[in-house]
């Protein structure tokens, strides 16, 4: 019986093989819906798994608080200059009464121009404490980061981040030189390790990136800057109040994020009439993004089931045009004693044959995927820079992650597709009648 | 006597375009094993119909046939397919050989259907091979063959089952005199070890070198003529 189906299977590759291109160009069509399958579902896990990291980067165990500048209409009712947004109070209460917080960290942030010996670069300003390089997986480089002292004795030093150091300090080793920020001097102690962009938070798109930043305590910010700051906008000065421009809070456990997040929102809505502040909480975000991804998938895999189906239905039109070739050879075997079942065993392994070889083919071009997407990655950034840097990031920098279970999925639904769409053609050989069949020329 | 085959008052109707063919009105015909016989007749006169009876392609509308002790008129496409297979020997007009297998493999066939594969069947083909002069060509294809040559490797082939006996259909139609001459010297010397030969044919020349003419006209036979002192084959030697 073994013997049978070698036997059959042998005179079915012979028969494939009488007409090599025909049969190669069916074997592409399931290659392609079998490398589009694998293709696929590595993109959308590599962009998933990316965006993950990012949240992940903002910290599972984090509350953001950011202050939020209040819709027009409401200022402009009240006219003048009014203060919003986060407080040192908030700050204060929030730290003093919900104990599942084991940390907080009061930020204020700034544009602001940097420069040293006419260099210049634009950057956040940020103003912290010591916690924050933790807080946010900031690494030091060389130098340190801020200290406590530092704060309490409000001295202007400050630390650069990787990108700012070397914009600013091309050639000289920043430690122990003076940047110049807006008629004040401070010291440079530090410079960080690069770091990836997390999650853009406080609702808006943008990746928050920190390349361009410098640190600095946020005591020295609150005496040489001060809640005020006064920008002239076309003509007419505009001022803005605001105390803090974010508090992170770590909570002691993942389990009690999402109840703190409630209570940290209840505490605030007490103090602040207005909606002047936004609350992130990542591990929201990471459950959303997990939410996407499902959906991402289902989606990437009703494409590449539509190019499997295309390749399938590219097998029954190859199959009827051989059947009714082979009518003749089919009137030969039915009188020579093939049964009805040996025709159509026959087909199908000719079926099956040209689709197993169209999903191994595919699952190989399907593990080809990383070095090819590296390998246009690396070519597009070589030929057209420009359009490269206006790509997001996540696509920019996607680094497809095979999806070990679309092997064996993409190879089942191959050869799955290979007995479905040859099973007619087949039936119809075997439901020829023998006279004829012999009769055909 | 035994009978290789036994035809009883079988009728044979076709329905086309809403009329009724009688293809064949009550054919009686008996081949004793050893006999070789032409079945001869002009085209519509239903010796066609009743080869495709004979070869189990086809069952009767009413009637009996018996090949062997077996009924067939009561088989089912299946069984058909078995005696096919098992018990009957095709030669063609047109040689009917699979292209894309050699002739080695062309010579198989049938055994596969069979389920008997393996080196002992092997030799087997090989032999026979050999036997119709083919033992240099079994790695040929089809098409590097002659018409000649084609029509022995189907020859092989009907034998390679040890049928009951040998039906072929014109079997020197396609082929000039001297290969026909061949052919029919390969046929008789077949006969003469024992084989069942049933031959239709329209070539009275052909005709005249069996042991036995029957005639067909509009379905019925109208002669049923044996030649000089040419009875059935007595020596049944397995080939």
């Amino acid at each position: 019986m073994t013997l049978l189906w070698l036997r059959t299977w042998q005179v079915g590759i012979k028969s494939l093989l009488l007409h090599p291109l025909r049969s190669a160009l069916t074997v592409l069509g399931i290659f392609i819906g079998v490398a589009a399958v694998i293709w696929l579902l590595a993109i959308g896990e590599g962009i998933s798994r990316k965006a993950q990291e990012q949240i992940e980067g903002l910290g599972a165990n984090n509350i953001i608080l950011r202050t939020l500048k209040p819709p027009s209409e409401v200022t402009d009712r009240l006219r003048g200059l009014m203060p919003y947004g986060l407080t040192r109070d908030d700050y204060a209460r929030l730290t003093a009464t919900i104990p599942t917080v084991t940390r907080a960290l009061p930020i204020r942030e700034l544009r602001r121009r940097f420069s040293y010996k006419g260099r210049m670069v634009d950057g956040r300003l940020v103003g912290s404490t010591p916690d924050y390089a933790e807080v946010t997986k900031l690494e030091v480089d060389r130098g340190r980061f801020l200290t406590d002292a530092d704060g309490r004795e409000k001295k202007n030093v400050c630390v650069l981040a990787a990108g700012t150091a070397e914009k600013l300090f091309p050639f000289e080793d920043p430690l122990g030189e003076s940047i110049h920020v807006e008629e004040q001097y401070y010291v440079v102690v530090g410079v960080l390790k690069p770091r990836m962009p997390t999650a853009g938070i406080g609702g808006s798109l943008a990746a928050q990136d920190f390349s361009s930043d410098v640190y600095i305590p946020i005591e020295t910010l609150r005496t040489r800057i001060g809640d005020l700051v006064v920008t002239r906008r076309s003509g007419s000065f505009e001022g803005e109040m605001v105390q803090l421009s974010q508090i992170t809070l770590r909570v002691d456990k993942v389990e009690h994020v999402m109840e703190t997040a409630e209570l940290v929102k209840q505490t605030l809505a007490l103090s602040h009439r207005i909606e002047d502040f936004g609350v992130t909480v990542p591990l929201e975000l990471l459950e959303q993004a997990r939410t996407t991804r499902l959906m991402f998938i289902l989606f990437m895999g009703l494409i590449a089931a539509i190019s499997l189906v295309v390749g399938g239905i590219g097998i029954m039109n190859i199959m009827l045009a051989t059947v009714t070739e082979r009518t003749r050879e089919i009137g030969i075997r039915r009188a020579l004693g093939a049964k009805r079942r040996d025709i159509v065993r026959q087909f199908l392994v000719e079926t099956v044959s040209l689709s197993t070889v169209g999903g191994l083919t595919g699952v190989l071009g399907g593990l080809l995927c990383p070095a090819v997407t590296k390998f246009i990655q690396a070519r597009i950034e070589q030929a057209f820079p420009n359009v490269m840097a206006q790509l997001p990031d996540v696509i920019k920098a996607v680094e497809p992650t095979i999806v070990p279970l679309s092997i064996p999925l993409a190879f089942i639904i191959a050869v799955t597709i290979g007995v479905v769409f040859g099973l007619y053609p087949a039936m119809r050989a075997a439901a020829m009648d023998p006279i004829e069949a012999l009769r055909h020329e | 006597m035994r009978y290789a085959a036994r035809v009883c008052q079988v009728t044979k109707e076709y329905v086309l375009d809403g009329g009724t063919v009688r293809a064949l009105r009550g054919v009686d015909l008996d081949v004793p094993e050893g006999d070789y016989l032409a079945v001869m007749g002009a085209s519509g006169s239903g010796k066609s119909t009743l080869l495709n009876l004979l070869g189990c392609l086809d069952r009767p509308t009413s009637g009996t046939i018996w090949l062997g002790d077996e009924d067939v008129t009561k088989a089912d496409d299946d069984r058909l397919s078995e005696i096919r297979a098992s018990h009957i020997g095709f030669v063609f007009q047109s040689y009917n050989l699979i292209p894309q297998l050699t002739v080695l493999e062309n010579i198989e066939v049938p055994l596969i259907y069979q389920g008997k594969c393996g080196p002992k069947y092997r030799k087997r083909c090989r032999e026979l091979a050999e036997m119709v002069g083919l033992g240099q060509r079994l790695g040929h294809r089809p098409t590097q063959l002659s018409g000649g040559q084609q029509q022995r490797v189907a020859i092989a082939r009907s034998l390679v089952n040890d049928p009951l006996f040998i039906l072929a259909d014109e079997p020197t139609g396609n082929l000039d005199s001297a290969t026909s001459e061949e052919i029919l010297s390969l046929l008789e010397s077949l006969n003469r070890d024992g084989k069942t030969i049933i031959m239709v044919t329209h070539e009275p020349d052909v005709g005249a070198r069996t042991r036995r003419i029957v005639r067909l006209m509009d379905g019925k036979v109208v002669s049923d003529r044996r030649l000089d002192n040419k009875e059935p084959c007595e020596a049944n030697a397995a080939i």
